[in-house]
């Protein structure tokens, strides 16, 4: 899995019947120094993410592995909202104090 | 199966029900020298590997079979490496 920040949403109206009903996110892939990370992807949204939340996605046939996205045309999914990431010792981010700690 | 050394942690508490009570290490990707190389990423600790161990883990969706729920994840610490027995060193 690798942390991204979600930047928007998509919206497609003629799409697989089978995504029909999901919320597809754009997120931007981040490292560990919060610097974008290759290009934007669109996920599906598996917990309820929102604009501007840092994110856990996981790509590949691992992204089908939730009931929202079984057994779908899906690569990609968002199912952690991240709280914190510690990073040798030190919290580098923190959502209770609204981004990097 | 990559070699990686922990170097950190993610906490969420909003997450897929089938990654309840999965630990989520960060892991730095490393050579078998154990010399970083590329991004870090986010794994499933199933082993109670800890901070800067070296592992190996599996990527891809192979990741999900150590867990017992089959939980949406690409990335599993399979094992804690105690020795790496490589042939350009035994020369």
């Amino acid at each position: 899995m690798k942390l991204a920040i979600v930047i928007g949403t998509c919206v497609a109206t003629r799409k697989d019947e089978k995504i029909s009903g999901r919320k597809l996110l754009l997120i931007q892939p981040v490292n560990m120094s919060f610097k974008k990370s290759g290009d934007p992807l669109v996920a599906i949204d598996a917990v309820g993410a929102g604009e501007g939340e840092l994110v856990l996605f996981a790509t590949g046939s691992s992204a089908r592995q939730t009931t929202m996205t079984d057994g779908t045309p899906c690569d990609c999914v968002i199912m952690a909202i991240v709280d914190t990431v510690e990073l040798k010792g030190k919290y580098i981010f923190d959502k209770s104090c609204e981004g990097k700690a | 199966m990559n070699p990686g050394i922990i170097v950190g942690r993610v906490v969420a508490t909003q997450k897929y029900h089938t990654l309840t009570g999965l630990k989520m290490l960060l892991v730095q990707p490393t050579d078998w020298h154990r010399n970083p190389k590329g991004d870090a990423l986010v794994a499933i600790d199933l082993v109670g590997a800890g901070s800067a161990e070296f592992v190996f883990y599996v990527s891809a969706r192979e990741a999900a079979f150590a867990a017992p729920e089959v939980p949406p994840v690409d990335a599993a610490v399979m094992g804690i490496i105690d020795e790496v027995d490589l042939p350009d060193e035994r020369q």
